[in-house]
């Protein structure tokens, strides 16, 4: 049984218009996915904006409707609104984007950190405050800060306070959208680091969200990459990596900069061999409507969205 | 002599906050060549885009103090009639943000051909669009002609930032200012944008500063890079020198806090970068994030060294600068 199990994953977004304001069509953010996790393991998927990376997210949490398709959560299907019980939502939490934007500016961080757990357990203010004090110490903050306001704090702080709050409850599964993506490169990798170092303290299973690939390749296990609503590619990091099939993932791999200045000319001129490639086999790897096909396995994990043979 | 561009020679820029002027670049010293790309690192609050908006003077109260000479004309003392003549015409700018940094009430052609019209007033309409279409075409936009009529919300973040690129470039200007113009971007398309850049710097033969905080495209596109910390310039040399033999504490911090092949863990620098009121005015201001290092390596007041030919260094601290010092002096005082 797997940890988290997504099958066949369809989020739509209805388009309004015409007379009476009526559907007129469909916005289908994700279309098909299908992935799982292993507990203790970190999944990371990739795309660029506009490719439903962020709505898989939401969709698996619960933030966004499900159109169609499966969320096994150990095994219990948590897809529709109605299954996802208490207990359930204590085990899943998210880490946003923006920790300046996901933090409520009036709140204290003793209120902030206590909110899931005022909503869940019963507590006394003592033990609250002793709990609230005991996570601010692992994220690294120091317990005193309890009565500080967020802007008291910087953004890589924040950050820990966002990920304190997502800890307050022993969730098993954090899923992180763009985690790092508005810190600088030195915040970032405190960040980065704390994850990992929590994520083998409490045995925690990610779900990191991203579109920077070097972060990917340091944090991830198995990476998925999307676009347009679709798996173009599935495998672990090595695969991915030194081993890119689909045309878009080799594109993709091929745009980040090097940052050695020596390999510049090299990696201008692959990426010069992969976009003619790219121009050349557009057909062969997506369809009329210029979106994937379905993945077919090239081996035990790796798994490449290409057009059925015969 | 006659290659050189842009000559900034002890930039100040100041702000008002309160009673007091805090200067957010501070004593700023550089050259910029023709066909040259100067990379500028540091991390937000570092005064990077601060020294952009000096060069080109946007800035509406800011105290300006030393010279920036573009082709021997003084800009900081030059008055608006001929800075306005300049601006978009010999030195432009690539702003951040495509979707603000363009009118979004304005067809794009219209946009493009403000710039024209402003500095060649003698151009006629047709002209003109011809012109619009072909910067069009130059920036790889598809089907020009359709998009010229089009508004910007109508496009793709990459498409407005290639917008943004072609008002830029509308008058072949000499001096392009790149404010972190693939921040917004996707990888895919921040490649493409970059490409971009660096095909206009070898047909026009233009000098670029490119501002950023990724040090991957700096390594990708710069010739000469300089690294920037509260205002200062901590360290200034050659790409693949910066990259082989960084020197300054800052420079060889923020290199090993990029994630790279086999790296477990990526190096932290302790602190914060202080904020523009509370900037150590006297002293190594990066002293405060290497607490380990004794105080007497740094300067009292540091300078720019030239260690080798064209690589400066700010202040000696950097001769007594170890990664292992940090984990040792965190050991001895009970931290793991």
């Amino acid at each position: 049984m797997a940890f988290l199990e997504v099958k066949d994953l369809q989020v739509y977004f209805p388009i309004k218009g015409g007379f009476f304001n009526r559907t007129v069509g469909h916005i289908k953010a994700v279309d098909g996915v299908s992935f799982s996790l292993e507990q203790g393991k970190t999944y990371g998927l990739v795309g660029e904006s506009g490719s439903g990376k962020s709505t898989t997210g939401r969709a698996i949490i619960g933030l966004e409707n499900v159109t169609s398709g499966q969320v096994l959560f150990e095994g219990k299907d948590i897809t529709s609104m109605k299954s996802k019980t208490k207990d359930l939502r204590k085990d899943i939490q998210m880490i946003f984007q923006d920790p300046y934007s996901s933090l409520n500016p009036k709140k204290r961080v003793l209120d902030i950190i206590a909110e899931p757990l005022r909503n869940f357990e019963n507590h006394s203010k003592q033990e609250e405050k002793k709990q609230v004090q005991d996570l601010l110490e692992l994220v690294g903050l120091s317990p005193e800060s309890i009565f500080k306001y967020p802007h008291q704090f910087s953004g890589g702080q924040r950050q820990r306070i966002g990920v304190a709050r997502a800890l307050a409850l022993k969730p098993k599964l954090i899923i992180a959208d763009e985690p790092v993506s508005a810190l600088d490169v030195s915040v970032q990798a405190q960040v980065l680091n704390f994850m990992r170092e929590i994520q083998d303290q409490l045995n925690l299973t990610y779900l990191l969200i991203s579109h920077d690939l070097g972060i990917i390749k340091h944090m991830c296990d198995h990476i998925g990459i999307m676009y347009k609503g679709r798996y173009v590619e599935e495998g672990t990091k090595d695969e991915i990596f030194t081993n890119p099939h689909h045309i878009y993932s080799k594109r993709l791999v091929a745009a980040i900069p090097d940052i050695n200045p020596r390999m510049r000319e090299k990696q201008y001129r692959y990426r010069q061999e992969v976009q003619e490639e790219y121009n050349q086999s557009y057909n062969d790897y997506f369809d009329q409507e210029g979106l994937a096909y379905s993945l077919q396995s090239i081996s035990d994990t790796h798994k490449v969205a290409l057009p059925k043979r015969g | 002599m006659s290659n050189k561009l842009l000559e900034i020679k002890n930039l100040t820029t100041s702000f008002r906050i309160g009673d007091d002027y805090y200067a957010a670049v501070d004593d700023v010293t550089l050259t910029l060549n023709k066909n040259e790309v100067l990379g500028i690192v540091g991390e937000s609050g570092s005064g990077k885009s601060a020294l952009a908006f000096s060069i080109m003077r946007l800035h509406n109260r800011a105290k300006i103090e030393g010279s920036v000479l573009l082709n021997n004309q003084d800009i900081v003392n030059m008055p608006t009639t001929n800075l306005n003549k300049l601006r978009g015409d010999d030195m432009a700018m690539i702003f951040q943000d495509p979707l603000t940094a363009l009118n979004p009430l304005m067809e794009i052609g219209e946009q493009i051909g403000e710039t024209l019209l402003l500095h060649n007033p003698r151009m006629t309409q047709k002209q003109r669009k011809l012109r619009v279409i072909e910067l069009l075409n130059l920036v790889g936009i598809p089907r020009p002609e359709y998009v010229f009529e089009q508004f910007p919300h109508e496009l793709s973040g990459g498409m407005r930032q290639r917008v943004v690129i072609a008002i830029a470039i509308a008058n072949d200007p000499e001096l392009l200012i790149a404010d972190e113009p693939t921040t917004a971007l996707d990888v895919t398309i921040q490649a493409q944008i970059l490409d971009l850049i660096r095909k206009l710097k070898n047909e026009m033969n233009a000098g670029i500063i490119l501002i950023t905080h990724d040090l991957g495209v700096v390594a990708e596109m710069a010739d000469r890079v300089a690294v920037m910390y509260a205002g200062q310039i901590v360290e200034i040399a050659e790409v693949h020198t910066l990259f082989e033999n960084p020197l300054h504490p800052y420079t060889k911090s923020l290199l090993n806090s990029v994630p790279t092949e086999g790296q477990d863990k990526l190096h932290v620098i302790q602190g914060i970068v202080p904020s523009l009121k509370n900037l150590p005015r006297k002293g190594c201001r990066f002293a405060a994030r290497i607490p380990w290092i004794d105080a007497s390596a740094h300067e009292e007041n540091p300078v720019l060294h030239e260690v080798e030919l064209g690589h400066f260094v700010r202040c000696t601290c950097h001769a007594h600068f170890y990664f292992s010092d940090e984990s040792k002096e965190d050991e001895k005082n009970g931290i793991s």
